[in-house]
C-alpha cells in the first residue's frame, strides 16, 4: 500500500506518542498537578495572597494551628469547706474555660483555644478545645454531609435506575426528567433553591403549609443553624441524583436478560432477583459510584458558596468553602493550602479503604 | 409427570401475530422438537410455555391443568437457554442448587441433589469453579444439570447446542438423548438444526412463520413431507423440487412433463385432486437418484464434492434448473461432465399447485 508507508513511520517516530498525549498532559500539569505542589509547598509557610514579607518556612505550624485539639477537665468550684458551689437553680459552677486559654502558664498547650463541645461526666465537666474551631465545623459538617450523601444518593440512584430500567411506555419522559438539573450549573441550582427554601414565601414552606392544612409553621430553611446543612444536603442529593442514576443503569443493562428469566423460572421473586442477579451483577458499578459520589461530597463548594457563605454561625462550613475563603478573602493562602492538604489526605485514605473493602476477592 | 397440550396458541406482538395457532399434543416421556427457519417462532412458543411470554390467545394445560396465567415457577418446567444464562458470580455448585435453595431445601438433601446430577453429567471436579472458568460445553452441562436437579415435569431446552463446535455438538447430543432415555422426562428442544431434529425427536414439529407445518416422526417427515416447505426443509442434502405441467392425471396415477423432465408418469393414492394443465412441482430426494444411461434426467455436473462413501453432485439441467444427486462413492466426475440420472416412479413426490404433497400410491 502506497499510504501506509510514511503514516506507519510516523507513527513508530519515538516522540510520536510523547507527542499524542502533550495536549492533554499539558493542560493537566497547569491545572491540576503544578498547584497541587505549589499548594503542598504553600502548606509550610507562611505565604499571604498579598504581602510586603518574604515567604518563610514556618514547617507544620500551619497543620497544629488547624487541628490542634486538647481537653479540659473542670471540677466544680468548692467553697472554702470543699463543699460545691450551687447557684440559686441547684446547677454546679465551674471555672470559666477562658481562665485556662488565656495567659494560664499552667496550661501552655491550651493557649488560645476555644470551647468546642463538652459533657457532663460525674460532678466534673470534660470540654474539648479547638485551637480553630472554624475549621473543626468545616471539617464536622463536610464528614457529616458525605456520611449521609453518599449512602443516601447511591441508594436513590438505584432506586431511579431500577424503576426507569422497566419498558414501560413514555418511560424516557422521566429518564430526561431526573437527568435535567444534572444538566444545569449548580450555581443555577443552587440560585433555585435558594428561593424554594426562603423563609417567608418559599416553595418548599408553602407546600407544606397546603399539605398540613395550615398546621405547618413556615422555617427558615437556610437562615436557621438546626436545618441550614440539611437544607443543602437534601439539595446536593436531589440535584445529581440523575447523574449516578444514569451510571447505574448502563451497569442494570449489562445484566442479560436470560438471568432473569432462569431466576424466575427458578422460583425467584422480584426481592431474591435482585439479591441474586442485580446486586451481584451490579458490584464494579457500585464500587465506582460510592467512590465518586464520596469524592464528590468532599468537594463541596459552590451550594454553600451561593446559598449560605457558610453561615449560618457557621452551621454549614465545609472544608472546600474554608480554603477558598483563608486562601482569597483573609489573604492567607499558606491556611487555605493547609486545608486543601488536610482534604486530600482524608479522600485519598477514603478512597483507599473502599478500594480495600470491595476489592475482588 | 406430565404431558402438554396446546390448543390454538396465539401470539401477537402489537398487532403482528408470529404465532397463528398452534395445536399439539405431547405425550408425557416424549422428546419433541421445534424445527423451522430463523424467526418462524419457535423460541416464543417455548418461552409461552415456559411462562416467559404472555399467552396472547388459545389454551395451555401441562398435565391436565390449564396453565396459561400461571407463574412459570409454578409450572413444573425448567429451562436451558442457549446462553447458558448461569449466574456469573456463583460457584456452579450454586448455580446448580440455586432452585433448591429458593425452595428452602434443606441443605443435606439439596448437596445430595447436586452431587447426583453432576455425576450423571459428569462434571463432578467442576463443582467449585465459576463458570467463566468453563468451556462451553461445560457451561451447557452446568445449564442441564441446574434443569435436572428441579426434578422438572418438562424440560424446555432453547437451541441449547447452537454455540457449540459442531464436534462438541455431536457429543452433546448424543448425551442429551442418553439423560431423556435415563430421566424419561417430557423435553421439547427448538433448534434450526434438522440433524439435530432427525436424532433427537420422537415426534418434530414443523414451523414456518408461526404455523405449524407438519407434526410427526422423523422418519415420517423425511418420507412423507406434507408440503414443499417440509420436504425442502427436512433431509440433507435437500430434496430436489422442480416445476412441471400435469399433462394428463386418472384416477391413480399424474403424467408430468416440463423442460426438465420429459413426460414421466407417477403413481399416485385416488382422489389427487390435480387436473391437467396444473402447474404442480415435481420432487425427488437426491439419493433416490441414480445412474441410468436411458434416464429422463440429464445434465452438466456444476459441483462435485467426494465424500468418500458417497459423492455429491450439483448438476444444471438444459432447463436452467438445478439437480443435486447422491452417488456411490465410487463414482468419479468431472466438471462439465454430463451425466445422465433416472429414478424410480413410486418414489417421486408430487406436490399440487397450494404446495401441498399429493399422496403416494
Ligand atoms: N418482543 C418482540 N416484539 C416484536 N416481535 C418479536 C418480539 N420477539 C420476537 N418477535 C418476532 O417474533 C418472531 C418469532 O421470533 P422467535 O424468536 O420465536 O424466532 P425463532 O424461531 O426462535 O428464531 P431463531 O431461530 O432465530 O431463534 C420473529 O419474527 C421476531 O421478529
Ligand atoms: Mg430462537
Amino acid at each position: 500500500m502506497s499510504t501506509s508507508g510514511p503514516q506507519k513511520s510516523l507513527q513508530r517516530h519515538p516522540l510520536a506518542g510523547w507527542l499524542m498525549i502533550a495536549p492533554a498532559a499539558v493542560l493537566i500539569a497547569t491545572f491540576l498537578i503544578a498547584p497541587f505542589i505549589l499548594a503542598f509547598g504553600y502548606s509550610f509557610t507562611n505565604q499571604r495572597l498579598i504581602s510586603p514579607n518574604p515567604t518563610e518556612f514556618v514547617g507544620l505550624r500551619n497543620f497544629e494551628q488547624l487541628i490542634g485539639v486538647g481537653t479540659l477537665v473542670l471540677s466544680p468550684e468548692t467553697d472554702d469547706a470543699g463543699v460545691v458551689v450551687r447557684d440559686d437553680d441547684g446547677a454546679l459552677q465551674y471555672p470559666t474555660v477562658r481562665s485556662f486559654t488565656r495567659a494560664n502558664d499552667d496550661f501552655p498547650h491550651l493557649q488560645g483555644m476555644q470551647e468546642w463541645f463538652g459533657w457532663n461526666w460525674g460532678d466534673d465537666r470534660v470540654v474539648v478545645l479547638a485551637r480553630d474551631l472554624v475549621f473543626m465545623k468545616a471539617l464536622t459538617n463536610t464528614l457529616i454531609f458525605v456520611a449521609v450523601v453518599a449512602p443516601v444518593q447511591s441508594a436513590l440512584a438505584l432506586l431511579l435506575a431500577l424503576m426507569i430500567n422497566q419498558k414501560l411506555r413514555g418511560i424516557n419522559i422521566f429518564r430526561t426528567i431526573y437527568f435535567m438539573p444534572v444538566v444545569v450549573s449548580i450555581v443555577v441550582v443552587s440560585l433555585l433553591w435558594r428561593f424554594i427554601y426562603d423563609g417567608r414565601n418559599g416553595l418548599l414552606n408553602n407546600l407544606l403549609e397546603f399539605l398540613s392544612f395550615g398546621l405547618f409553621q413556615p422555617i427558615d430553611w437556610l437562615g436557621n443553624p438546626g436545618t441550614a446543612l440539611w437544607a443543602i444536603i437534601a439539595m446536593s442529593i436531589w440535584q445529581a441524583v440523575g447523574f449516578h442514576m444514569v451510571i447505574w443503569l448502563s451497569g442494570l443493562q449489562t445484566i442479560p436478560v436470560s438471568l432473569y428469566e432462569a431466576a424466575e423460572i427458578e422460583g425467584a421473586n422480584a426481592w431474591q432477583k435482585f439479591r441474586f442477579v442485580t446486586w451481584p451483577g451490579l458490584r464494579n458499578t457500585a464500587v465506582l459510584i460510592i467512590v465518586v459520589i464520596t469524592m464528590q461530597a468532599f468537594a463541596l463548594f459552590a451550594q454553600v458558596d451561593v446559598m449560605t457563605n457558610g453561615g449560618p454561625v457557621d452551621s454549614t462550613q465545609v472544608l472546600v468553602f474554608q480554603a477558598v475563603q483563608r486562601g482569597y478573602e483573609q489573604q492567607n493562602i499558606a491556611g487555605g493550602s493547609a486545608i486543601s492538604v488536610i482534604l486530600f489526605v482524608i479522600v485519598l485514605t477514603i478512597s483507599l479503604t473502599q478500594r480495600y473493602l470491595t476489592r475482588e476477592r | 409427570m406430565a404431558g402438554l397440550e396446546l390448543k390454538d396458541i396465539r401470539k401477537s406482538y402489537g398487532n403482528v401475530e408470529v404465532i397463528k395457532g398452534v395445536d399439539l399434543s405431547v405425550e408425557h416421556g416424549e422428546f419433541v422438537v421445534f424445527v423451522g427457519p430463523s424467526g418462524c417462532g419457535k423460541s416464543t412458543l417455548l418461552r409461552m410455555i415456559a411462562g416467559l411470554e404472555d399467552i396472547t390467545d388459545g389454551d395451555l394445560y401441562i398435565g391436565d391443568k390449564r396453565v396459561n396465567t400461571t407463574q412459570p415457577r409454578d409450572r413444573g418446567v425448567a429451562m436451558v437457554f442457549q446462553s447458558y444464562a448461569l449466574y456469573p458470580h456463583m460457584s456452579v455448585y450454586d448455580n446448580v442448587g440455586f432452585g433448591l435453595r429458593l425452595k428452602k431445601m434443606p441443605k443435606p438433601e439439596r448437596d445430595k441433589k447436586i452431587r447426583e446430577a453432576a455425576r450423571i453429567l459428569q462434571m463432578e471436579e467442576l463443582l467449585e469453579r465459576r463458570p467463566s472458568q468453563l468451556s462451553g460445553g461445560q457451561r451447557q452441562r452446568v445449564a442441564i444439570g441446574r434443569a435436572i436437579v428441579r426434578n422438572p415435569d418438562v424440560f424446555l431446552f432453547d437451541e441449547p447446542l447452537s454455540n457449540l463446535d459442531a464436534a462438541l455438538r455431536g457429543s452433546m447430543r448424543m448425551e442429551i438423548s442418553k439423560l431423556h432415555n435415563q430421566l424419561g422426562a417430557t423435553m421439547i428442544y427448538v433448534t434450526h438444526d434438522q440433524v439435530e431434529a432427525m436424532t433427537l425427536a420422537d415426534k418434530i414439529v414443523v414451523l414456518n412463520a408461526g404455523i405449524v407445518q407438519q407434526i410427526g416422526s422423523p422418519l415420517d417427515l423425511y418420507n412423507s413431507p406434507a408440503n414443499l416447505f417440509v420436504a425442502g426443509f427436512i433431509g440433507s442434502p435437500k430434496m430436489n423440487l422442480i416445476a412441471v405441467t400435469a399433462s394428463d392425471a386418472t384416477a391413480d396415477t399424474v403424467t408430468i412433463s416440463g423442460p426438465a423432465l420429459p413426460s414421466t408418469t407417477i403413481p399416485v393414492a385416488t382422489g389427487h385432486g390435480i387436473k391437467p394443465g396444473d402447474t404442480i412441482t415435481f420432487g425427488i430426494r437426491p439419493h433416490q437418484l441414480v445412474r441410468d444411461e436411458a434416464g429422463p434426467l440429464k445434465g452438466k455436473v456444476l459441483l462435485v464434492e467426494q465424500l468418500g462413501n458417497e459423492t455429491i453432485v450439483n448438476l444444471d439441467l438444459p432447463s436452467g434448473d438445478q439437480l443435486v444427486a447422491t452417488l456411490p462413492g465410487s463414482a468419479i466426475l468431472h466438471l462439465g461432465d454430463t451425466v445422465t440420472l433416472g429414478f424410480d416412479a413410486k418414489n417421486a413426490k408430487l406436490f399440487d399447485t397450494n404446495g401441498d404433497a399429493v399422496k403416494p400410491a
